[in-house]
């Protein structure tokens, strides 16, 4: 008989961003269990709210399959004495054993039947396990120092069919009773498999994500929403019955630049922000309550009323700040801590200024790298962090610094992810390069090498940006410059933004990068290359060749030797030596072409383990010459052909 | 809809609230602190074995958020309401939510959202998991489940609820400068606390003598260090403590102390902070 399974980890609020990796860990969890013990089932769905983590399974038995083991006992010729003990040991009697002939002769044997587990009590057994070895960034103790999750469990739901799954974990028991929305629902019902999700949206908790994130984005669709799909994903985790309402701000607010109100409204407020017809900001935005209605207006008033405060709060910064010039402020970063150990962000300005010199910044790069941390002393980066650059790119402008000044110091954390563009102006981009170049490093220097998963001063990120800065700013910089310390670091970015962010096959990358990677534009120019001529019909043959030269080469233990063209015999080895030369002009793409018929030619006709040794080494050293022939653009040998696989 | 709470009602309906939930209601520590997690009766009862509930209202100082009176929500003094329940109850969450209905919030009518926070305090070794706690859009509230304190893992997790008493009556009563609060009929918050904000804005920012600061910080440091040699005064060298930390905020608003410094004394504080935990410890083990 097939059933159907429901688990629900009923909690306190969970973390928004955590919720969708714990849930697909427990999904898979959950399946791999089934699947290791011999259990039929399938994971048909996951949902998740703050407040519960939710599964169902199909097709799950009523118990496992019984397993048959063949067992061998004694040898027949030890007679019945001993297969009376091995019975005994079997738990069985001697007229249940069987014989089985094997090479050392006849033995007795018995098939030992064990009955598959009920399927309810294995799962109350294991799911304490599961739901405990749920992964979590963080996690808390709160009855048991035993028993941790990411926030206190306080009731499940587990149940197979009809009936519940019967277990315990610190202190709650499993049962068929859930709680719903801790205002618009009750605290205590029960549910049955099939009425579980419809019970709950009856008491305020729309269980399904893409159900909330509709809701909300069917609440907004009538106004101008600046699109903003990771806080839309933050708003459908917060909640468990969102409704979005509308509020509004005073216009003179606007006067405030509009990263600063924006910050104000996201970060602080997880609010969304409203445009108006032309796409500027206007004095309104989006608040996603937890409930579904304001009937009074007291959570519009309410919102509006803190906007309002916080609004207030940074306008009073932006004054404050006006006191004193991003100038006037370069003295006090030397009380400004960049790293124990590297000193203060007054002297990481000093290097990144020499850096942008030497990089061929001019006057005006070099004064952003002078100002581009002083916004660190003001108020408004103190309170809103994610500002930084920004607040001192818009504090330079108000001061009069000229546009490419200011500009500069406005972009020069950028690119701050992978989807962030690079900055804007030539300026930007060399100040944005010699600051992260600064960061990798000085920290390197000091042995702050990312390990794993921890990076906590993101140098792989601004690796990240150098490399992509260099390619797409089109900045003239070879990384064989920087120090040697940081060159299989580097490597490996570069190897990451072509394969994963540009999308160049592995094995393209590996034969362009074994013919140099610290030139990250001429490599990206070879990469194009390759994989325009890899789709023409020569190419495979010519890389499969190369592979085969190079394992020949290294069989013969090849070292180099000097190439004799007399030795040469007429015929397909003269062909293609004639052909190597007269082609060497010729483009790469054109040469393939007239090379391959040639090569195939000589594999075919050819010896190349001639008996006279000095023949054999004249034509390693003319197949050695092929290979080196293309060497500047890629190492062929490393595509990965389809006669390879 | 019926007047809203006044400052003093509030704190009297919340210490009602929490009196019938058998919490212990304490008057404030009468040592500067600068939250109320501070107070003794945080700070030292959450260790150990043995179950405390307690309320109080702890005025938190906080030298460096003085803004002379000049800013509706910054002060350089505020009150906070903090609740430990230890050990937690499981229906913690609904207790407290019962004590903002019993101040007046019709949470029918409001929106809720409990948001990722935890809380640390590197002075104090102690550090806890939890949300702040968002009323329309306002922060109102810190809870927090300790899960350490003075560097010790908690044998009983308490929970921690700060409620920032002017800001949840600001909103009640719908104004948008704490200085207007009524704090009882007809008596602004103005009148009872404005005088207080400047002056000790002025104190702390532009007064305090940098060198007494200094040497009074020498002088609590050496005796909290003293009293920790002798058995059974725990308490009284905790007070040195509260004093050096105060002492050292101070410092820090009068912008006396460098970057390079101020690693350096917060580690001394620290380390006072943990020595006391240390002692307390090894008391309750000795009384167990």
């Amino acid at each position: 008989m097939n059933l159907p399974f429901l688990l629900e980890i009923g909690t306190e609020e969970i973390p928004d961003w955590m919720i969708v990796p714990a849930l697909n860990n427990l999904q898979d969890m959950f399946q791999v269990l089934l699947d290791h013990n011999a259990f039929d089932g399938q994971v048909r769905r996951t949902e998740a709210t703050p407040r519960r983590l939710v599964l169902w399974a199909e097709g799950l038995p009523e118990r496992q399959a019984e397993t048959i083991e063949l067992i061998q006992g004694p040898a027949k010729s030890a007679g019945w004495a001993a297969a009376a003990g091995f019975a005994k040991k079997m738990g069985t009697t001697p007229d249940k054993l069987k014989t089985i002939n094997t090479s050392k002769g006849e033995y007795f044997s018995f098939n030992k039947e064990t009955p598959g587990e009920v399927t309810i009590e294995f799962l109350a057994r294991e799911l304490p396990n599961l739901i405990l070895k749920i992964q979590w960034p963080k996690t808390m103790y709160w009855n048991d120092k035993a028993i941790r999750f990411i926030r206190p469990i306080r009731w499940l739901v587990a149940l197979l069919g009809d009936e519940v799954v019967p277990f315990e974990i610190g202190g709650v028991h499993s049962g068929n009773t859930t709680v719903g929305h801790r205002v618009l629902g009750k605290p205590s019902i029960r549910v049955k498999i099939d009425d579980f999700e419809q019970l709950l949206g009856a008491n305020g908790v729309i269980l399904s994500a893409s159900e909330r994130r509709e809701r909300i984005e069917a609440g907004i669709k009538t106004f101008r929403v600046k699109p903003d799909p990771d806080l839309l994903h933050t708003l459908t985790y917060i909640t468990e019955f969102p409704t979005p309402i509308l509020g509004s701000f005073d216009r003179s607010y606007l006067e405030l630049p509009q990263e600063v109100l924006i910050t104000v409204m996201r970060h602080h407020q997880k609010y969304l922000s409203v445009e108006d017809a032309d796409g500027k900001l206007a004095p309104h935005f989006i608040a996603v309550m937890n409930t579904n209605a304001d009937p009074e207006g007291l959570v519009r008033h309410g919102n509006e009323r803190v906007l309002r405060a916080r609004f207030n709060d940074a306008r009073f910064f932006w004054d404050q700040d006006q006191k004193k010039t991003l100038a006037a402020r370069l003295e006090d970063l030397k009380t400004v801590t960049f790293q124990a150990k590297l000193g203060s962000y007054y002297d990481k300005a000093m290097r990144v200024v020499e850096l942008v010199k030497q990089l061929g910044g001019d006057q005006n790069a070099q004064r952003s790298a002078l100002l581009s941390k002083c916004d660190l002393t003001t108020d408004m980066v103190k309170e809103f962090t994610d500002l930084q650059g920004i607040v001192g790119g818009l504090y330079a402008r108000a001061q009069g610094e000229p546009e490419e000044v200011w500009r500069a110091i406005y972009d020069h954390y950028k690119p701050l992810s992978m989807e962030d563009a690079i900055p804007s102006t030539h300026a930007g981009r060399i100040l944005s390069l010699a600051d992260k170049y600064d960061t990798l490093v000085e920290c390197l220097k000091v042995g702050m090498t990312p390990t794993g998963s921890r990076d906590p001063f993101g140098l792989r990120r601004a690796a990240q940006g150098i490399v992509r800065i260099i390619v797409e700013g089109k900045i003239k910089y070879d990384l064989a410059g920087m120090p040697p310390e940081s060159h299989e670091f580097m490597r490996d970015r570069v190897e990451y933004y072509f394969r994963d962010v540009r999308g160049f096959a592995y094995d393209e990358i590996r034969a362009c990068m074994s013919s140099g990677w610290t030139d990250p534009i001429h490599l990206e120019a070879r990469l194009k290359r390759v994989q325009a001529i890899r789709t023409t019909p020569d190419f495979e043959p010519i890389a499969s060749s190369f592979r085969r030269i190079k394992n020949i080469l290294k069989q013969a233990e090849f070292n180099n030797s000097t190439f004799h063209a007399n030795l040469l015999e007429p015929g397909p080895e003269l062909d293609l030596y004639n052909a190597i030369r007269s082609t060497k002009d010729q483009p790469l793409e054109s040469r393939i072409g007239s090379l391959r018929p040639k090569v195939d030619l000589f594999f075919d006709k050819v010896l190349v383990n001639a008996p006279d040794p000095n023949i054999r080494r004249n034509r390693l050293a003319l197949l050695q010459n092929l290979l080196t022939e293309f060497s500047d653009v890629a190492d062929f040998s490393e595509i990965v052909t389809e006669r390879q696989s | 809809m019926s007047a809203p709470l006044t400052f003093q009602e509030t704190v009297l309906r919340l210490k009602q609230y929490w009196s019938d939930r058998g919490c212990i209601i304490q008057e404030p520590y009468d040592v500067e602190v600068g939250a109320g997690t501070m107070a003794p009766e945080t700070f030292l009862r959450v260790l150990g074995p043995d179950p405390y509930s307690v309320a109080y209202v702890q005025p938190s100082r906080r030298p460096a958020d003085g803004r002379y009176g000049d800013n509706p929500n910054r002060l350089y003094k505020h009150q906070q309401l903090q609740v430990i329940l230890k050990p937690a109850p499981a229906d913690v969450i609904d207790q407290y939510l019962g004590s903002l209905q019993a101040i007046g919030i019709d949470l029918k009518k409001h929106d809720i959202k409990f948001e990722e926070d935890n809380w640390e305090a590197p002075t104090l070794g102690a550090w806890g998991i939890g949300w702040q706690v968002m009323l329309d859009g306002l922060e109102i509230s810190q809870f927090t489940y300790f899960q350490q304190c003075g560097g010790f893992e908690l044998d009983l997790v308490p929970a921690e609820l700060t409620y920032g008493l002017e800001r949840i009556v600001a909103f009640l009563q719908n104004v948008d400068s704490v200085y207007e609060i009524e704090w009882t009929r007809g008596v602004p918050y103005r009148s009872v606390r404005l005088l207080e904000e400047y002056q000790f804005s002025k104190y702390n920012f532009e007064l305090a003598d940098i060198g007494m600061l200094w040497q009074l910080f020498d002088l609590h440091e050496k005796e909290c260090q003293r009293l920790l040699k002798i058995p059974d005064v725990v308490l009284p060298a905790y007070d040195q403590v509260l004093k050096c930390s105060h002492v050292f905020n101070l410092l820090d608003s009068r912008g006396a102390i460098s970057v390079t410094e101020r690693v350096g004394v917060i580690g001394r504080v620290r380390k006072l902070a943990l020595a006391v935990a240390t002692a307390w410890m090894k008391r309750s083990e000795a009384a167990a």
